[in-house]
């Protein structure tokens, strides 16, 4: 077993306000490559501001943010990413097969990569749409399809670029338990591949797929930071409510950042692991 | 004598040029209708072209009193749409609140300022055919504006197609994908500009916000993605044009309110079908 897998997120000492609000404050924590994160805390406690600093979106007043070892900006080509709203506009007429295709931009270029033009066919394109369980939609209308079917859509859209790291902000909002079950097959399908990250306003249970749990929010004489909990199965939460089993997570265990073990008991194999 | 004859008599070239003009717009008013459209900046559009009136205005203010002596109109037109296009660009960019109100303010001050100008102009300027068009005053020079500015667009909308179809759809997304989202929007709202002052000769400042978005909005019914939607609002827009010029010349009405109505009959029936077919 690799002792030093390779580092898919770091963030140190991460200082992040909005306007005269401190949403993060010397936020610390690291997700290894091939994890499954469970980024969770209530509305407004800073998850979103996360995710928009991992992309690139927003600029930390202080700290650095690294993916893969390189700034954010310089990483968007690793990162796939699944909003939790989408400004859209039904009257736009584009195919699902199209929708996913954006996921292959880069910049101003018209191809892919140096050979193939974004208008064609691509493996990652086919891939994704395999992937995310949408293959048999793909010459469908976007605007025909039901919301569970749009958030499987936005996960293939992020695959197509075949990325090291996916987000997904609240992927699992309105959707009723079938929608929500295939979703975390088709995420199930990605564990060790792709480093996936869940943000989700859903503290007391995450999929059993996790390996990290990462609480954002405040405590006595801490605003905004990020800390490490551990989880335990949660026998009596019926199956299909987290699509699949659930764990509880366990809000009065801080792991300190340097312990790489897994979020459970079961999973101490991997507290080998330590921060290179 | 028909619209048909009259497009074959050596003797009026002029209506040559109009059905010219109508060819050459229908590009424009697919396209970037489409465009308009699909980023929904309608309003935004409708703000430039208003503000216009106040360049027109200051033109022929200036040529009549001497000052400027030969100013032609649309050198202020494009001035005024162009600082419109900026103050309308950057406030939508940088302030997130108010910017209706501002949108409004210069679509309202422009036009004060337009009439304030026209009224003040020694001898006599009619506003009338600056709000609602007069395509058979179309100029050869008209005519060469809009054939380059349809190449440019069409230059545009090729190259960039898959980024303006991305920060149409999504645009947070399509930053995520390196997209310069901001750029293609101040750039989107530049052209526009532009298209609103070359296209007025043909329907008016008032009426070409209409043909920018009614051909598009009834090609979105039927295309199944943007490049279509390009495409058949392009050629309804030339069925329209055709037809509201060939009706205008027939019933001696102003053939810029002709295709507008055209446009709007076929937009409101379209929606209506699709409604009750949904209901």
């Amino acid at each position: 077993m690799d002792n030093h897998p390779t580092i898919a997120v770091v963030f140190s000492a991460v200082n992040y306000s909005y306007a005269n609000l401190e949403v993060l404050s010397e936020s610390s924590f690291h997700v290894h490559q091939g994890e499954f994160v469970a980024l969770i805390g209530s509305n407004g406690s800073g998850k979103t501001t996360i995710l928009r600093l991992i992309m690139g979106l927003a600029k930390p007043d202080s700290g650095k943010v690294s993916i893969f070892g390189k700034s954010p900006e310089r990483a968007r080509g690793l990162v796939g990413y699944v909003p939790q709203y989408m400004n859209y506009d039904p009257a736009f007429p584009i195919s699902v097969e199209e929708v996913v295709k954006m996921g292959r931009l880069e910049g101003l270029s018209r191809n892919c990569d140096s050979t193939r033009s974004l208008s064609a066919s691509c493996p990652e394109l086919e891939t994704a749409l395999e992937l995310a369980d949408v293959a048999d939609l793909r010459a469908r209308p976007y605007k025909a399809l039901s919301g569970g079917q749009r958030r499987r859509v936005m996960v293939a859209r992020a695959l197509a670029s075949a990325p090291k790291l996916l987000i997904l902000d609240e992927p699992t909002a309105n959707m009723d338990s079938e929608s929500e079950e295939r979703l975390f097959t088709v995420l199930g399908n990605l564990k060790q591949s792709t480093t996936v990250l869940i943000a989700t306003h859903d503290t007391a249970f995450v999929s059993s797929l996790t390996d990290v749990v990462l609480c954002v929010g405040q405590r006595e004489g801490r605003p905004g930071g990020v800390l490490r909990h551990a989880a335990k199965p949660a026998d009596h939460i019926p199956a299909g409510l987290y699509g699949g089993s659930a764990l509880q997570v366990l809000h009065d265990t801080d792991l300190p950042d340097e312990c790489c073990a897994g979020v459970t008991e079961g999973r101490k194999a991997r507290a080998g692991r330590k921060t290179p | 004598m028909s619209f048909f004859q009259a497009l074959f008599d050596p003797s009026m070239p002029f209506v040559r040029n109009a059905l010219l003009a109508g060819v050459l717009s229908s590009i424009l008013f697919g396209v970037l209708g489409s465009v308009v459209t699909v980023k929904r900046i309608a309003g935004l559009a409708g703000a430039i072209s208003h503000a216009v009136l106040g360049g027109i205005g200051l033109a022929l203010y200036l040529a009549a009193k001497g000052i400027l002596p030969g100013l032609p109109p649309i050198v202020g037109a494009l001035v005024f749409a162009v600082i419109a296009a900026a103050i309308i660009g950057l406030v939508s960019l940088k302030a997130k609140q108010r910017e209706d109100t501002v949108i409004n303010a210069l679509w309202a001050i422009g036009m004060s300022m337009g009439i304030l100008f026209i009224a003040k102009t020694p001898g006599y300027a009619d506003p009338m055919s600056y709000l609602f068009g007069n395509i058979l005053l179309v100029s050869r020079g008209d005519l060469i504006l809009l054939a380059i500015l349809d190449v440019v667009v069409i230059l545009l909308a090729w190259r960039g197609y898959f980024q303006l179809e991305a920060s149409a759809f999504d645009e947070e997304f399509a930053r995520t994908r390196g997209v310069p989202t901001d750029a293609v929007f101040l750039i989107i709202l530049g052209i526009t500009a532009v298209a609103v002052v070359v296209l007025q000769t043909f329907v008016g400042i008032v009426m070409v916000i209409a043909m920018l978005t009614l051909p598009a909005g009834t090609a979105g019914y039927f295309a199944k993605n943007l490049g279509g939607m390009m495409l058949i609002g392009s050629g309804l827009s030339l069925v329209f044009s055709i037809l509201g010029l060939a009706v205008s010349w027939a019933l001696d009405l102003p053939s810029g309110a002709v295709v507008v109505l055209v446009a709007g009959a076929v937009f409101l029936a379209v929606s209506a079908l699709r409604m009750r077919r949904r209901a």
